[in-house]
């Protein structure tokens, strides 16, 4: 009846659990602080990408960079005030495009380079005694690494138990347990080991491990762009070649109505119509959004997970960790009829004193507090032999070695009846059970025999059942509310749980998950996930064994924990270095943030160009059709001002709009119709309304230029 | 007060239709039984109807069919003479006969010739009427294999092109067309074998008035949102277009399908809601340039001396008004006014409507796929302003669908710009204009847009015999009907494929009054930014004096 914890327990006290929770899963999405001073440090390598080449992956300003090559010749050869301001501005609309791409990358080299002092000049000492540089490790190489040395690189440990210092990469400082076998075994190169000796079996290539992946990653080195940032691209080099269309067409109209224009002009029309915004805007979004996520202590492998992230419609959320505090504490001790509770509370502290698991210990402090029972192991108890926990026996306890030969048992109450070999109590510990599964708790059988062989149904002296102990799992606060949100955002939530069907009935009743997976083992996760996706839900994940792996990958998003195993770690897309399940959702509303922004950006970018029309069609057409200063609505100046400040204006609000696109746009979970209306309003609306206010502005100044005003 | 009567009038008998005709095109369209009359045609041209087509297959079929009909068109104008009732009109010379083939099978029916002097009945009816009934299933056809693509999922199958062709023609179009010819002949609408008939004139000296079947064309004509008149004056002729009876009838046929093809849409995909939405993006848009050419015309010609010129007279300022509108509204291109003769803004309504796309409610099915195309587009957009994959009826838009939808949207513009600016780069254009200054650029701007979109009606004004027009304005007819069906039945095949996912609260709803605005609102913005600058120089600089 009972279930074993599924989640092997974290290793750090409940307490700087939460103070993490509280620290890095925020809720309103954010980053840290723009500082202007960024644009300043990253001017130098925005002039380096002016190189064409680098320019002709972005056709949007691949365009303005061929503009203004072209309008540079023209003012070369007929220079006048106009056509070389024009020129200077849209050769500073390329370099704050690449501003742009530059500040984004260079916020990601800071965090590469964090990522980077981690990889020192490691010397790493091969099992056979010779000792290597790090960087010259092959896989499947076994090296010996001791108290105070550094892990050399990624791998899993063979031999041995240590506590490791991960704070370079995860900057949590308390110590973690590393052991061969099981699914804590995997160890993270420049990690450093603080005491015992392990042998490690080298898992990645030089150059290839996990952190080396993230570097590469993070400076935007191996960005690949995500579907939808493809799926956008195209939309805008449509635009592009239809706005090129529209402006190369429009001179043959225009000299035919008695008005040809010069190309300056025609250029600038060009430049101010195609998206220059959001095409600017459109690389550093995502390098963005990778930052984001490193600032959270995630790790995503590719952009695509980050965009999957906003995708996902169904969460797989561990219950423990999760949805409640990691571990269930006991609450009540239930004896059976005819048992004294003084006995069971004895009985259950000594089969719990060895048992060092917070469920173990919670145990002994619930006898201390309640009956007066001591904490610390006498000595006789001390030298009783501990029975770990075993999948297959579903029990744990002690081996007394005080000449009455006690075995102390507790443990799922089907197990420890199977171990008794005794159907007398059956029923009476059932009701128990079920009443406290019924309440969310899980029910513990605690049993002693003396001398198994011997024990007999008939002989209550020689041992039995004595009763149940409750433990009780504690929801978090404020996790309903936050099911609440993310229904309003179309997410389904799905809590994965070990424990019995009504158990977890009960915990999902009391935290508002949308749906529950109890008794779950590997496969059943799977097939859940298969099955969501078959009716093409995405679905994300968090996991950490090795017995998870297969689910992780299958997941469209699988956030693997950091102290789980190399392949829960390999299967998934991310990596979470604070090991905190509950950042799935705050990693959902990261990739939708992310698409949020662009959305807005395009759109915003799309919506000015009817106030660039209104500036920049009259100041063409003026002279030829003078009732066309109807549409000059603005009152600009001179055609040369009017056209001057509608480009002047076209390449600031890129910079005005960077901080926007690193930080995102404010996203707060909410159905999708009123984000859309919000969206619409501020960006659509705004979009319309703030180029005309701009351009006026900027024509105030301008027309104050000799040669242009 | 009468205009706006007949307005209603007309509103009524489509809201009275839009139900049973849209539930009946579902069914056709939906049933796995042939009509024996069909099963017939199968078994002649060896087609198996239970077959279903990929997408490529499908294209294929269409773009053989259409082209088949382009020689079959062709040849049958070049031998004229060796068919009845050629009344010796002889050989239609070759730039005519191309243009011609051309415009009939996409639909456009834009006319470089006189009809009463150039075609005999035998060419009329075996030829252009042909093509009047299977045009129109052609662009039906793509439209019910798009909105199949929508609701299909996980197959490569989008139906058989050459059973949704026939069942259009023998289920929709043949039994609506048959009923309206009789009851246009009974408004008046001349039916006749004859040439013509001798008459002398009031001033004493004989002519020949041009008789022609005109009823059987004239039902389908306006059905099939096609539009290639009989006569010259096409539907401002009294032998096509008699009385105000037989106008509102025909302004009434030539809007049923596509209106009646959203309520089809809705039945198909399962929601009504969204056929609906879509109706309400059609009505609306089409009731703002109502209001726009009707005012415009109103205006003009309450002036001292009044603009009476490209008024109909016989019908009044209303009804030119509200046929104008329906007929570039849907990509029919009849005329029972000249717009050349509107006034700026009349005129240039009639060209907005054009340029944005014929989707206000569009050509038969031309008009579904259309504004299909522009709500994935619109939903792309929006979609990521909710911080999802965009979805519409539950297909997620990726990377291709985007690319053909693009294709379809951005064919016209490139088209239109660039048909307009090469001709008016050349020094002959001028000689075939018959305006200068804006007004002759609105001409040029009006044939091409005209071809492009299909539509076929003529701003007048420019003469179009020249070897250079003839071959322009029939490749913009060309490419800008079969460039679009490539990529809608692209995009029909992609949609297919994709599972279907049900809507949940986190994605955009469609469906909506707010998705009609989206939806209205790209439609209006992507004609705003693309044609604006060439409208300036044209209708906008014409008008704003």
């Amino acid at each position: 009846m009972t279930a074993p914890p599924v989640v092997p327990a974290a290793h750090r006290s409940p307490a700087e659990a939460e103070q993490l929770h509280a620290g890095r899963t925020g809720r309103a999405v954010g980053a840290g602080a723009f500082r202007p001073r960024q644009l300043l440090e990253s001017l130098p390598t925005a002039l380096r990408k002016l190189d064409p080449r680098r320019q002709a992956r972005n056709p949007v300003m691949f365009v303005v960079w061929v503009g203004s090559v072209v309008v540079t010749v023209a003012a070369i050869l007929d220079p006048t005030v106009f056509a070389w301001s024009i020129a200077v501005w849209l050769w500073l609309t390329v370099v704050f495009a690449n501003l742009a791409e530059a500040v984004a990358e260079g916020r990601g080299r800071a965090q590469a380079d964090a990522l980077r002092a981690t990889r020192t000049d490691t010397v790493a000492h091969l099992v056979d005694g010779r000792a290597v540089p790090a960087t010259e490790l092959r896989v499947d190489d076994r090296v010996v690494v001791e108290a105070g040395q550094t892990i050399p690189g990624d791998g899993e440990i063979v031999e041995g138990i240590a506590t490791v210092d991960e704070s370079a990469i995860t900057g949590e400082s308390a110590p973690v347990v590393r052991e061969s076998g099981g699914d804590l075994s995997s160890v993270t190169g420049g990690t450093t080991v603080l005491s015992d000796r392990i042998v490690i079996r080298i898992t990645a290539k030089p150059g290839e491990s996990f952190v080396d992946r993230m570097i590469a990653l993070v400076e935007g080195a191996q960005r690949q762009k995500t579907p939808n940032e493809i799926a956008l691209t195209i939309l805008l080099s449509a635009l592009t070649i239809v706005f090129l269309v529209a402006v190369v067409t429009l001179q043959p109209m225009a000299a035919y109505s008695g008005g040809e224009q010069s190309l300056v002009v025609l250029v600038a029309l060009l430049v101010c119509l195609i998206p220059t915004t959001i095409g600017a805007l459109l690389s550093a979004i995502g390098i963005a959004g990778m930052d984001r996520l490193v600032q959270r202590n995630v790790l995503a492998t590719s952009g695509r997970a980050v965009e999957a992230a906003g995708d996902v419609s169904t969460l797989l959320l561990d219950k423990t960790g999760t949805i409640t505090y990691g571990n269930r504490r006991a609450t009540a001790l239930h004896p059976l009829p005819g048992v004294d509770v003084a006995e069971l509370a004895e009985i259950a502290r000594l089969a719990s004193l060895a048992d060092t698991t917070p469920e173990g210990r919670s145990i002994v402090e619930l006898c201390a507090r309640e009956y007066g029972l001591p904490v610390e192991a006498s000595a006789t108890e001390a030298a009783a032999e501990f029975v770990p926990f075993s999948a297959t026996t579903r029990m744990s306890g002690v081996d007394m070695d005080d000449g009455d030969g006690r075995e102390l048992r507790k443990g799922a109450t089907s197990a420890v009846l199977a171990w008794l070999d005794d159907d007398t109590d059956r029923a009476r510990l059932e009701a128990i059970a079920t009443a406290i599964a019924e309440r969310g708790g899980t029910p513990l059988v605690v049993a002693y025999v003396r001398d198994l062989l011997g024990y007999s149904t008939k002989d209550r002296s020689r041992g039995g059942a004595l009763g149940v102990v409750e433990l009780s799992d504690v929801v978090k606060p404020g996790i309903a509310e936050r099911f609440g949100e993310l229904r309003a955002m179309g997410i389904k939530t799905v809590m994965i749980t070990g424990d019995n069907p009504v158990t977890a009935r009960a915990i999902a009743a009391e935290s508002g998950v949308d749906d529950v997976l109890a008794e779950a083992t590997p496969e059943d996760k799977l097939a859940l996930i298969r099955s969501e996706q078959a009716g093409g839900r995405m679905v994300a994940m968090t996991g950490d064994g090795t017995n998870d792996a297969p689910a992780l990958a299958q997941a469209d998003v699988g956030v693997a924990m950091n102290s789980g195993t190399a392949a829960a770690k390999e299967a998934g897309n991310m990596v979470d270095l604070d090991s905190d399940p509950t950042k799935l959702i705050g990693v959902v509303e990261v990739g939708k943030q992310m698409l949020v922004t662009r959305g807005a950006l395009t759109t915003f970018s799309l919506a000015n160009d009817l106030a660039k029309y209104f500036a920049i069609l009259p100041a063409m057409f003026l002279a030829l059709y003078p009732q066309l200063g109807a549409l000059n609505i603005m009152g600009l100046a001179t055609p040369e001002s009017a056209i001057l400040s509608a480009v002047v204006f076209n390449a600031l609000i890129i910079v005005a709009l960077i901080p926007l696109a690193l930080r995102g746009v404010r996203f707060r979970p909410s159905s999708a119709d009123r984000l859309l209306r919000r969206n619409m309003l501020v960006y659509g609306l705004g979009g319309v309304i703030v180029p005309f206010v701009g351009i006026v502005g900027i024509d105030l100044v301008v027309r104050l230029v000799p040669g242009i005003g | 007060m009468a205009g706006v009567l007949q307005v209603l009038v007309l509103l009524v008998l489509l809201a009275a239709v839009w139900r049973p005709l849209g539930d009946w095109m579902a069914r056709v369209h939906t049933d796995e039984r042939d009509w024996r009359l069909e099963l017939g045609i199968y078994r002649l041209v060896g087609v198996d109807p239970r077959s279903e087509q990929r997408a490529s297959t499908y294209a294929v079929a269409i773009l053989a069919f259409s082209f088949a009909g382009i020689v079959l068109l062709y040849l049958l104008q070049r031998l004229q003479t060796l068919l009845p009732w050629s009344f010796d009109r002889g050989t239609v010379e070759p730039g005519i006969a191309f243009n011609t083939a051309i415009s009939f099978v996409t639909n456009t029916n834009w006319q470089s010739y006189v009809p009463e002097t150039t075609l005999g009945h035998a060419v009329q009816m075996a030829g252009l009427t042909v093509q009047n009934f299977v045009s129109a299933a052609v662009g039906m056809a793509v439209a019910v294999a798009l909105v199949r693509g929508f609701v299909r999922s996980r197959t490569d199958r989008l139906g058989n092109a050459w059973v949704d062709i026939v069942r259009g023609c023998t289920r929709v179009l043949l039994p609506i067309a048959g009923v309206a010819a009789v009851a246009l002949v009974a408004t008046g609408v001349v039916m006749s074998l004859r040439a013509g008939v001798d008459v002398v004139g009031p001033d004493g000296r004989p002519s020949t008035i041009a008789l022609a079947p005109t009823a059987s064309q004239e039902s389908i004509k306006e059905l099939g949102t096609n539009g290639g008149g009989i006569f010259n004056a096409n539907s401002a002729h009294p032998f096509e277009n008699p009385n105000p009876v037989s106008n509102l009838l025909e302004t009434f046929l030539l809007l049923v399908i596509p209106v009646s093809l959203t309520r089809t849409f809705g039945r198909m995909v399962g929601s009504m809601r969204q056929g609906v939405s879509l109706l309400a993006v059609m009505a609306g848009l089409w009731g703002a340039m109502l209001a726009v050419i009707w005012t415009a015309e109103a205006r003009t010609a309450s002036f001292a001396g009044a603009n009476l010129e490209g008024k109909e007279t016989r019908f009044g300022i209303p009804a030119s008004a509200l046929w104008a509108n329906a007929t570039t509204g849907t990509s029919t291109g009849a005329v029972n006014s000249m717009h050349d003769s509107f006034s700026a803004f009349g005129g240039g309504g009639a060209l907005v409507n054009m340029l944005f796309s014929e989707m206000t409610p569009g050509g038969v099915g031309t008009g579904l796929y259309s504004i299909l195309v522009v709500a994935i587009v619109a939903v792309f957009l929006a979609g990521l302003m909710v911080g999802r994959t965009p979805e519409y009826l539950g297909k997620r838009l990726g990377r291709r669908e985007v690319t053909c939808a693009v294709v379809v949207v951005l064919t016209m513009p490139a088209l239109v710009l660039g048909g307009t600016g090469l001709a008016i780069a050349l020094p002959s254009t001028r000689d075939a204009m018959t305006n200068s200054g804006p007004h002759g650029l609105s001409e040029v701007l009006y044939a091409y847009a005209s071809a492009a979109n299909n539509n076929g009606s003529a701003f007048a004004g420019l003469t179009v015999t020249s070897g250079f027009f003839q071959t322009t304005l029939g490749i913009a007819m060309l490419l800008g009907r079969f460039l679009p069906i490539v990529a809608v039945l692209a995009l029909a095949g992609l949609l297919a494929r994709r599972p279907r996912v049900e809507p949940r609260p986190g994605t955009l709803s469609t469906g909506t009054p707010l998705f009609s605005v989206l939806v209205a609102g790209t439609v209006v913005l992507v004609a705003t930014i693309t044609f604006l600058p060439a409208l300036a120089l044209s209708p906008l600089a014409e008008g704003l004096t």
